[in-house]
C-alpha cells in the first residue's frame, strides 16, 4: 500500500479519509516518531494539526471547557484559567521539555495511552470528558472509561479524538500536581499524583479528588481516599495502604513496587497539603 | 500509482530563503534539513526527542526537528543556527559569549543548545539561572557540565571580550577552535560525506547469545532494488579480528556462528538511502537460534557457563595484581578496620554524538573520514583487518562530538572500510542512538570488596581489594582496567601494607571498554566510602583523616614508585578545609531547621597515573615553517573536546615564543600528521604536550640559528616575514631563498615523547606512570527522607594539574567530569536490552548539576611540560565517592550499589527505620 500524508482543514474530510485510507494519526510527533526508530513508516499519516476546531482553549456557554485535542502543552501551560486548572498546568510544564511542549498535544498524550502519561492525571481530577468524532457520529466519552489498559483506549480505527471537555472546577477548588522522576526535565514519571482540593470556611477539606500515574496499567481515581479526606485539614491528612489497594505498582529500571506505593502516599500528602498554599 | 501517492511539494522559509522540497509521509524534519536542503548543523543525536541536539525554531518556537513531520512546516518560519548567527545580532552575541565562557566543548550540543538559547534571549535578554535551566532543561550536553553554558547565556546581552594574549600556558583563553563550534559550522562524522554517499546498515543480534544462519544471501539481494552489496564474514580479506590490546585482540568485525552480545554485527547492507531507510532490518535474511546467555560475573564464573572463548578459563579475560608488605598481618594488627561490598552498574557514554563517518576509495587508497579518539590506531586495526598495506589507507578525524574512552574503538570504520572497497562507491553511516548504545563499550560494572584498617592514631594499616569487573564479551580496554585499578586502588594515601587484585570477567554484555578512569572510579568508590568509615570508627574527622594519611613527595606508592616533587593530594585536601568548616555548619543549621529534607557534606579524594601503564606510550609533534613565514603546527592529539587543539598550541606557541595567533594547525589526518597517540588516560597535555614542547624548541633553535641569534632573542612574526630580535639587533632572514621540503616547509621540526616509565613486577612492583594527577571533591547534598532522592546542591572541586595550561578549560574539564561523575552516582545504569534509549538511560540535565567552585592546584610535575599533568579522568574519580559520602551525612545510610537511585536511596532508609 502506497502511503500518504494528509494534512487536512475540516474535521470532516478527515474524517472520510480515516474510513478511507486508515491513517495513523499524528499530531506533534512527539510519541509517534520515538517508537518508530529507524524502522520505515509503512503507514499514512493523517495530521490533526491544522484541523479547524481541533486547537485551542475555549470556555463554553455552560461554564465548561474545551481544549481541541491538537492544543499543544505550551498553549495549555500560557493559557489564563482557573485554579482548578493548576494542576493541569504544573503537569503540563513537567512534560518532556520546551520543545516536547511546543509539540506535544493534550490529545496525542491521552492517546498515546501511557501509564506514565503526565496529563493524565489532573484531567482525572477535573473530570474530563472525551470527544471522539467519526464520519457522520460524535460521542462523548468520560476519560476514564476512554483508558482502557497499557497503551489501549476505545478509540475506533475510524475515530479522532477531537477535543477533551472539562465541566468547571467546582469554584474555589485547586488543582495540584507532583511528579517525581529520576532527573530534572525530560524524565519518565516513577510516579505522579494529581489533587483537586476545596477548603471550607475553617480550612478543611470539603472537595477532593485524587488521581495518581504510573501506578497502575492506567491511572486512577483514588475514591475511598477521596471520600476519607473530607474534614480533615491538608496538611494532616493520613493515607493509609488500604486507600492505595486500587493500584498495582510495578518494579521496573525506574523502581521497585514497593518503592512507588511508599512514595506515591507521600505524593498526596504533599500535593493535599499544597493545595492549602495560595495559588503561585 | 495513484496522484495521492506523490508526494505533495512542501514550501517554507529556511533561514529566510524559501525552499521547497517533496518529503516522503513519515519523513523527519531533520532529516529533510540535513539531507535535502544541507542544514547539516542540525544535529541528529537519538531521534526521539531526548536529547535536543536537532533543536530549530518553527515561527520561533524551539522544537525538536527530529520529532516534526516536514509537512507540519509548510508556510512556516524554520530557523537553525547558521540562519541565526548570519541574521539575529542575539545569536551573534550568544556565540561570542559562548567562546568567551568556554561553553562549547565537543559542540554537538551547541547548535540545540543555542538556539534554544536564543527563543529565550529574544524574549528576555537577563534571564534568571531558572530561567536558562527551563529553557534549555530540553537539551543535553555530555562534556560541560552546563555550568558555563548557563553563564554564557545569562551574560549573553553583554558578553565579555575576548582575552587578548600571546596564550602561552597559563592564558585562560578561549578554544582556538571555538568559532566553528559556535556558528554551527564544525563537521562531525555525520556531516562530511559527499551527497551521492551510499548508505551503510549493520545487522546486529537482537540476543544476547545466538547461534544464526543467513538464507542464500545472492539470491535475496538480487532481488532488493536499490541495495548495491550484502557484507558479512566472508568479504573480509585480511582477519576478521580487531582489538586495542595486543594480546587480547578478539573481537570480529562480523560475527561467525555465534553472536556473543546483544547488538553484535552479523552482516551490513548498502544502498542508495531511500533504498537503506525503506530497509526493516527485522526482515534481513538470517535465522536465529537464541541460546542461554551469562549477564553477570558470578554467572559467568559459576562453572556451568559457557566459555565465551575458549582459551579463557572461568572466563577469566585476566587479573591484575600489586601488593606490597604485608597485608594480612597489618589489618590483623590494626586497631580499627572496615569492610565493605560494593556493587557499580554498566554506564554508557551517552556523548550526544553518535559514531559517524564515511569511506571512499581515491587513487586506489581507502580513506575513512569518522569521528575518533585514536586515528592512527584506527588505520593500524584497518589494516589488519583489510589485509591491506597501511600506505593504501588514510584516516582523516572529523570533529569528535564526544568520546570519553569509547571512540577509541573501532566502530564504523571497518564496516564503511570493506563497503567502500566492495562497491567502490563512497558510503556513509550513522548509528542510531540505540545501535551507538547496543554496539560500543561501557564503563565495566564492578563488583568489589575491600577492607581497610588503621590504627588508633589515624594512620593507615593495612587494605586488601578485590574486584571483578564484568568486561562483557570482549576485551576491549578490559586488561587496562584489570591492570591499573590495583594500582590505584589504595587511593592517593600511604599504605605499606597492601593487596589489590582485579580480573576482568567475559559476559554476552557488551564490551567494557575505556571510560574516563578505567575503573578507577568504581575502586575509589569502594575505597573513599570506606574511609569515611573508617574515619568514623576511630572518630577522626574526616577531612582530617585523609590528610593525616595523604602521599607526600619521597614516599612510596603502593608499587613502590617515588615521586621527588609534584604529589599534590594533600595541597588538594587542604584546599577543601575552608568549604568542608563552612558547609558543615550550614548543613547543620539546616538539618535543625529542615526535618523531612536532610543536608549533608562529602569528600573524597582520586588521583590517576597519566598515560599507559608500564608501557610504551610516545607522541610525535611536528611542525614547520613555510617560506612566506606562516608557522603549522600539526596537531596529532584528537581533540574529543577536552581541548587539545587548544593546549598543544599554547604549549607549542611558548616553547617557540610566538603567539598562539600565529600558529596555523593542520589535524590529525594520518597521511600528514605523525601520531599523536590515542587520545586517552589523561595523556594528551602530558605526552603530546611534551612532543610539542620539544617540537617549538627544536624549531626555535633552527629559526635562531638563522641569524646566530642569543637564545632568549624574541621571535615576531607579522605579515610573512619572520623577525628576530635580541634587543639591541633585529634581524629578519630571508625565509624564500631556502630550499622548502616536500611538506613545503624551510624550517621544520619532529620530535617525540614518551614518559619514562618501567614495568611491574609480580607483585605489582615498579614504576607504572611518569606523573599522576591528584584531585579531592567536596559535595553537598539534600536528601529528601521520604522520598530517597538526592538533590546535589554544591561542589567544591580541587585539583592539582601541576600548571594549569588554560584555567578556562580546566574548569570546563572539572565541571563536566563531575557531571558525569554525579550521573554514575545518581541515575545512570545501562541495562542490556532495556535502557538502549536516552529515555531509560539517564544522564544528568541542566537542571541536575549545582554550581561547581573550581580550586586549581599547581605541584609542578617533574616531566609534564611546563610542569603540567593531564586531567582529564581525575576530574570523576572523586564525584561518585563524595556525593555517596554526602548521602551519608545527611541521611545516615551507606548506599554501596551504585546508582543510589530514589529506590535504592529509599530501600536503604526503610532498612534503618527497621532496625
Amino acid at each position: 500500500m502506497s502511503c500518504v500524508y494528509f494534512a487536512p482543514s475540516k474535521i470532516e474530510e478527515a474524517l472520510v479519509l480515516m474510513q478511507t485510507h486508515f491513517p495513523t494519526v499524528v499530531a506533534g510527533g512527539t510519541d509517534i516518531f520515538p517508537a518508530q526508530g529507524t524502522t520505515p513508516m509503512r503507514r499514512s499519516l493523517l495530521d490533526v494539526s491544522r484541523i479547524d476546531g481541533m486547537t485551542g482553549i475555549d470556555r463554553q456557554a455552560d461554564g465548561s471547557w474545551r481544549i481541541g485535542a491538537a492544543t499543544c502543552w505550551t498553549d495549555i501551560v500560557t493559557a489564563d484559567l482557573p485554579p482548578g486548572f493548576a494542576g493541569l498546568q504544573a503537569a503540563g510544564r513537567e512534560v518532556g521539555s520546551l520543545q516536547i511542549r511546543n509539540a506535544g498535544t493534550i490529545g496525542g498524550n491521552i492517546c498515546n495511552a501511557s501509564p506514565a502519561a503526565d496529563g493524565v492525571p489532573p484531567l482525572l481530577t477535573l473530570e474530563a470528558e472525551v470527544e471522539i468524532a467519526c464520519a457522520g457520529a460524535t460521542r462523548m466519552v468520560p476519560l476514564s472509561d476512554f483508558l482502557t489498559g497499557v497503551r489501549q483506549t476505545t478509540l475506533g480505527s475510524d475515530e479522532i479524538l477531537v477535543a477533551v471537555h472539562i465541566p468547571a472546577p467546582p469554584p474555589d477548588s485547586v488543582g495540584r500536581f507532583e511528579k517525581l522522576g529520576g532527573r530534572s526535565y525530560l524524565v519518565i514519571s516513577i510516579t505522579m499524583t494529581a489533587t483537586l482540593i476545596g477548603l471550607d470556611e475553617h480550612g478543611c477539606i470539603n472537595l477532593a479528588r485524587i488521581a495518581v500515574g504510573a501506578c497502575s496499567p492506567v491511572a486512577r481515581r483514588l475514591a475511598q481516599l477521596e471520600t476519607d479526606l473530607i474534614g480533615q485539614r491538608p496538611d494532616q491528612v493520613v493515607v493509609l495502604p488500604a486507600h492505595l489497594k486500587t493500584l498495582s505498582p510495578i518494579s521496573d529500571v525506574r523502581a521497585d513496587a514497593v518503592y512507588r506505593a511508599e512514595a506515591v502516599a507521600e505524593q498526596i500528602k504533599r500535593a493535599v497539603c499544597k493545595a492549602a498554599i495560595p495559588h503561585d | 500509482m495513484t496522484e495521492q501517492t506523490v508526494n505533495a511539494p512542501c514550501g517554507f522559509r529556511l533561514n529566510g530563503h524559501d525552499v521547497e522540497i517533496q518529503p516522503g509521509p513519515g519523513e523527519r524534519l531533520s532529516s529533510a534539513l540535513r539531507e535535502r536542503l544541507a542544514a547539516r548543523d542540525v544535529k541528529v543525536g537519538c531521534d526521539a526527542g531526548d536529547c535536543g541536539a536537532c533543536t530549530i525554531l518553527v515561527d520561533g518556537d524551539p522544537v525538536c526537528a527530529c520529532l516534526m513531520p516536514v509537512q507540519q512546516v509548510a508556510g512556516r518560519q524554520v530557523e537553525t543556527l547558521t540562519g541565526l548567527i548570519a541574521d539575529d545580532p542575539v545569536a551573534a552575541r550568544l556565540a561570542h559569549s559562548f567562546e568567551a565562557h568556554g561553553a562549547a566543548q565537543c559542540g554537538i550540543c551547541t547548535p540545540g543548545m543555542m538556539v534554544a538559547a536564543v527563543a529565550l534571549l529574544r524574549g528576555n535578554d537577563t534571564p534568571s539561572e531558572a530561567e536558562v535551566s527551563e529553557a534549555l532543561g530540553g537539551v543535553l550536553c555530555r562534556c560541560t557540565g552546563y555550568r558555563k553554558i548557563i553563564e554564557a547565556v545569562m551574560a549573553a546581552g553583554a558578553p565579555p571580550a575576548l582575552p587578548v594574549s600571546d596564550g602561552w600556558t597559563g592564558a585562560a583563553i578561549a578554544r582556538l577552535d571555538g568559532r566553528d563550534k559556535v556558528t554551527g559550522v564544525e563537521a562531525f562524522g555525520d556531516d562530511v560525506a559527499p551527497a551521492d554517499a551510499l548508505v551503510l546498515r549493520v545487522i546486529r543480534s537482537p540476543f544476547h547469545r545466538a547461534g544464526f544462519e543467513f538464507d542464500d544471501l545472492d539470491v535475496w539481494l538480487a532481488g532488493m532494488p536499490g541495495i548495491d552489496a550484502v557484507l558479512t564474514a566472508a568479504d573480509i580479506r585480511g582477519k576478521n579480528c580487531f582489538g586495542v590490546i595486543p594480546d587480547f585482540v578478539d573481537q570480529p568485525v562480523f560475527a561467525e556462528q555465534e553472536c556473543r552480545f546483544r547488538g553484535e554485527a552479523v552482516a551490513a547492507i548498502v544502498g542508495n538511502r531511500d533504498a537503506i531507510d525503506d530497509f526493516d532490518v527485522t526482515k534481513f535474511p538470517v535465522n536465529w537460534q537464541e541460546r542461554p546467555a551469562v549477564m553477570n560475573v558470578a554467572d559467568a564464573m559459576s562453572g556451568q557457563a559457557a566459555l565465551l572463548h575458549q582459551d579463557r578459563a572461568g572466563n577469566v579475560m585476566c587479573t591484575g595484581f600489586v601488593t606490597c608488605g604485608s597485608p594480612e598481618t597489618a589489618l590483623a594488627q590494626a586497631d580499627a578496620t572496615v569492610q565493605g561490598q560494593f556493587t557499580t552498574s554498566f554506564v554508557e557514554h551517552a556523548y550526544i554524538e553518535p559514531e559517524a563517518g564515511f569511506a571512499i576509495v581515491r587513487n586506489g587508497r581507502l580513506e575513512i573520514y569518522a569521528c575518533t579518539q585514536a586515528p592512527v590506531m584506527d588505520l593500524e586495526g584497518l589494516e589488519e583487518i583489510l589485509g591491506m598495506d597501511r600506505k593504501d589507507i588514510r584516516v582523516v578525524p572529523t570533529g569528535v562530538g564526544g568520546g570519553f574512552g569509547s571512540k577509541i574503538d573501532l566502530s564504523v570504520q571497518p564496516y564503511l572500510a570493506l563497503a567502500a572497497l566492495k562497491t567502490g562507491k563512497p558510503v556513509r553511516i550513522a548509528y542510531s542512538r540505540s545501535e551507538s548504545m547496543q554496539s560500543t563499550t561501557k564503563r565495566h560494572p564492578a563488583e568489589i570488596t575491600m577492607t581497610i584498617g588503621a590504627m588508633a592514631d589515624g594512620r593507615l594499616r593495612g587494605a586488601q581489594f578485590h574486584g571483578l569487573f564484568n568486561t562483557g564479551a570482549y576485551a576491549s580496554w578490559g586488561p587496562t582496567v584489570a591492570n591499573r585499578v590495583p594500582v590505584h586502588a589504595s587511593g592517593p594515601y600511604q599504605l605499606a601494607d597492601y593487596r589489590a587484585e582485579a580480573s576482568g570477567i567475559h559476559t554476552h554484555c557488551p564490551p567494557s571498554g575505556a571510560f574516563r578512569g578505567f575503573g578507577v572510579p568504581q575502586a575509589a568508590v569502594a575505597q573513599e566510602s570506606l574511609f569515611d568509615e573508617l574515619a568514623d570508627k576511630l572518630g577522626i574527622d574526616r577531612l582530617e583523616f585523609r590528610i593525616l594519611n595523604a602521599l607526600e613527595n619521597g614516599m612510596p606508592t603502593v608499587c613502590g614508585q617515588v615521586f621527588e616533587t609534584g604529589v599534590g593530594i594533600k595541597p588538594c585536601l587542604t584546599a577543601l578545609r575552608p568549604a568542608w568548616q563552612t558547609e558543615r555548619r550550614a548543613a547543620e543549621d539546616f538539618n535543625q531547621a529542615n526535618a523531612g529534607i536532610k543536608r549533608g557534606v562529602g569528600i573524597a579524594a582520586g588521583w590517576y597515573g597519566c598515560g599507559n601503564t608500564s608501557l610504551p606510550n610516545p607522541s610525535t609533534i611536528k611542525s614547520g615553517i613555510r617560506p612566506d613565514g606562516t608557522v603549522v603546527l600539526h596537531q596529532g592529539a584528537t581533540d574529543i573536546g577536552q581541548g587539545a587543539n587548544t593546549v598543544i598550541t599554547q604549549i607549542f606557541a611558548q616553547a617557540l615564543g610566538v603567539p598562539v595567533s600565529a600558529v596555523q594547525r593542520i589535524g590529525g589526518d594520518t597521511d600528514v600528521t605523525p601520531d599523536a597517540g590515542k587520545t586517552s588516560a589523561s595523556r594528551q597535555t602530558f605526552v603530546s604536550g611534551n612532543a610539542a614542547r620539544l617540537s617549538g624548541e627544536t624549531l626555535r633553535r633552527q629559526v635562531l640559528k638563522l641569524v646566530n641569534a642569543a637564545p632568549d632573542s624574541a621571535i615576531f612574526i607579522a605579515e610573512g616575514v619572520i623577525r628576530i630580535s635580541d634587543g639591541q639587533q633585529t634581524h629578519t632572514p630571508d625565509l624564500s631563498g631556502l630550499s622548502a621540503d616536500r611538506d613545503g616547509y624551510v624550517i621544520r621540526a619532529e620530535e617525540s615523547y614518551d614518559p619514562p616509565t618501567k614495568p611491574l613486577d609480580a607483585n605489582g612492583q615498579g614504576v607504572p606512570y611518569a606523573q599522576f594527577g591528584y584531585a579531592a571533591h567536596l559535595a553537598v547534598v539534600e536528601v529528601d527522607l521520604a522520598l530517597g532522592t538526592v538533590r546535589p546542591v554544591k561542589f567544591v572541586a580541587a585539583h592539582d594539574v601541576g600548571h594549569a595550561i588554560n584555567p578556562l578549560l580546566v574548569e570546563g574539564q572539572v565541571q563536566g567530569g563531575i557531571a558525569q561523575g554525579l550521573g554514575m552516582a545518581l541515575m545512570e545504569e545501562y541495562i542490556p536490552g532495556r535502557t538502549e534509549n536516552l529515555h531509560d538511560y539517564l544522564i544528568p540535565t541542566i537542571g541536575d548539576v549545582p554550581p561547581i567552585e573550581t580550586l586549581i592546584i599547581e605541584e609542578p610535575d617533574a616531566h609534564g611540560p611546563y610542569g603540567a599533568k593531564g586531567l582529564g579522568e581525575h576530574v570523576l574519580i572523586p564525584t561518585a565517592p563524595a556525593v555517596l559520602n554526602a548521602i551519608r551525612d545527611a541521611a545516615d545510610v551507606r548506599i554501596t550499589h551504585l546508582p543510589a537511585t530514589p529506590a535504592r536511596v529509599r530501600a536503604k532508609l526503610r532498612e534503618a527505620a527497621n532496625g
